[in-house]
């Protein structure tokens, strides 16, 4: 799966949350407060349905879930060693 | 929605033992204020404590229905109890979702066996629903973590071995193990609440307390947002399908009372009025099941929606126990509030129901708030 494809499945999830329409691939949305309590495992549990892959706990960095390009990048390394 | 076969024969297995082990003792429980030491023996034997546990790490592997089922027949026996199953589970959901494969290895196989008996320490005296703002501190020190602050209202505290700590760590809040037995923690019993009496809640002091590193759950940093969120969604799927237990114990107490009771010369199930809260009480504790079933279907589907639809199922089914539970006393009259009838510690242990896991207040705001990104 590519880079893009992988971003055209995340940001239908993201924008179902996040009203904010004009949010950058790299504009982190934990640090603007744009979320609510649940959110966190709510996007573990997206990434995991969607892509048929596990987050661990050695995944849990701030870096690998603030931004669409941080958990495509997230998923595009989950990919590659678990399959999916 | 239809169960299955297996998950009827699970029902009638779990009502047979309530029906036995539980029901007819819960109201000493409640007087005695603690579950029997023979009877939380009985619940590891009988496979109850791992039963949604990976078969791997000893369980049953059963799926999150069946879990339901289970927490419904406990808490139509004692929602004292159905606590002492909430808690430990919500421990070993934390440790199977974010725990190391050292720490798996380590807890899983003893809690899923109830060998060891978890408990979840969020709440401090200062502190309940901003569990972001824990005063618990914890400091990284020469390889270890060292532990300070008091935690309260931590249900089954006093029987526990293994507590799931939230303390700060670096500022940030982080989730810990802490075994019983560790050096600087101590239990203080807490009597007399108005309900819930037998759930063994204990206030627990942490003095300079030393645990290694391998303790961590999770990342620090991540103790509420994955960690606390994902144990507090499991304590809520049960505390939900608990009050469709304590309802329907409410239904089963008010039905046998007024087809028995007489007044004016007729039976009080002849009177319209008692007939109108009779049918709120079946009408509500059906559709809390049926949000119940919603929530179980969507944790078995690993779907996102679940954290949501578990809250709907949580808050609506609390809030219907207490009208349900107001209205079986109110049919007792003066009964009802009399010792001679468990339909007191009903209305006392409902309203935990509404506190407890996220209180109503807290379901409210984020409901509402999902309104908003869903419908808008």
């Amino acid at each position: 799966m590519t880079l893009d494809e992988i971003k055209a499945k995340v940001k239908p999830f993201l924008f179902k949350y996040i009203k904010k329409p004009d949010l950058k691939d790299d504009e982190d949305f934990f640090a603007s407060k744009l979320i609510n309590s649940l959110f966190a495992m709510q996007l573990v549990m997206f990434i995991e349905k969607e892509f048929k892959i596990k987050v661990e706990d050695n995944d849990l960095q701030i870096k690998n879930f603030n931004s669409i390009d941080s958990i495509s990048a997230l998923v595009t390394g989950k990919l590659g060693t678990q399959g999916g | 929605m239809e169960l299955t076969k297996e998950q009827e024969q699970a029902r009638e297995a779990f009502k047979v033992f309530v029906n036995e082990h539980v029901a007819p003792h819960a109201d000493a429980f409640d007087r005695e204020q603690r579950i029997p030491e023979e009877l939380i023996m009985l619940i590891a034997q009988t496979g109850y404590f791992g039963l949604i546990v990976p078969e791997q790490y000893g369980g049953k592997a059963g799926d999150m229905i069946t879990y339901g089922l289970l927490c419904e027949e406990m808490g139509r026996g004692s929602a004292s109890l159905l606590s002492l199953i909430t808690v430990h589970g919500m421990v070993a959901q934390a440790i199977l979702r974010w725990g190391s494969s050292a720490v798996k290895e380590r807890w899983l196989r003893k809690l899923a066996a109830g060998e060891v008996i978890g408990a979840f320490a969020l709440t401090e005296p200062n502190v309940g629903s901003d569990a972001k703002s824990v005063e618990t501190i914890a400091v990284k020190k020469d390889g270890e973590f060292v532990l300070n602050g008091t935690k309260r209202w931590t249900s089954f505290g006093q029987r526990a071995d293994l507590f799931l700590i939230i303390a700060q760590c670096e500022g940030k809040p982080t989730a810990f193990l802490l075994k019983k037995d560790t050096p600087g923690l101590s239990l203080e019993p807490i009597k007399d609440t108005f309900g819930f009496r037998a759930a063994m809640m204990a206030e627990l002091t942490m003095n300079n307390c030393h645990i290694t590193e391998d303790n961590l759950v999770g990342r620090i940093g991540f103790g509420v947002t994955h960690v606390a969120t994902h144990a507090l969604d499991y304590g809520r799927y049960t505390v939900g399908w608990g009050c469709v237990g304590l309802g329907r114990a409410c239904l089963e107490a008010s039905l046998s009372y007024t087809a028995q009771r007489v007044q004016f010369g007729t039976y009080l199930r002849k009177h319209q009025l008692i007939q109108h809260m009779i049918t709120d009480m079946i009408v509500s504790v059906t559709a809390a099941r049926l949000l119940c079933l919603n929530a179980g279907y969507l944790k078995d589907a690993g779907d996102p929606r679940t954290g949501m639809e578990t809250s709907i199922a949580k808050y609506f089914a609390s809030t219907m126990v207490v009208k349900a539970a107001l209205d079986t006393v109110q049919i007792h009259g003066a009964n009802g509030i009399s010792n001679d009838y468990p339909v007191q510690r009903y209305l006392r242990d409902a309203k935990v129901m509404e506190i407890i896991e996220g209180s109503s207040q807290m379901q409210q705001i984020i409901i509402a708030r999902y309104g908003y990104q869903e419908y808008l």
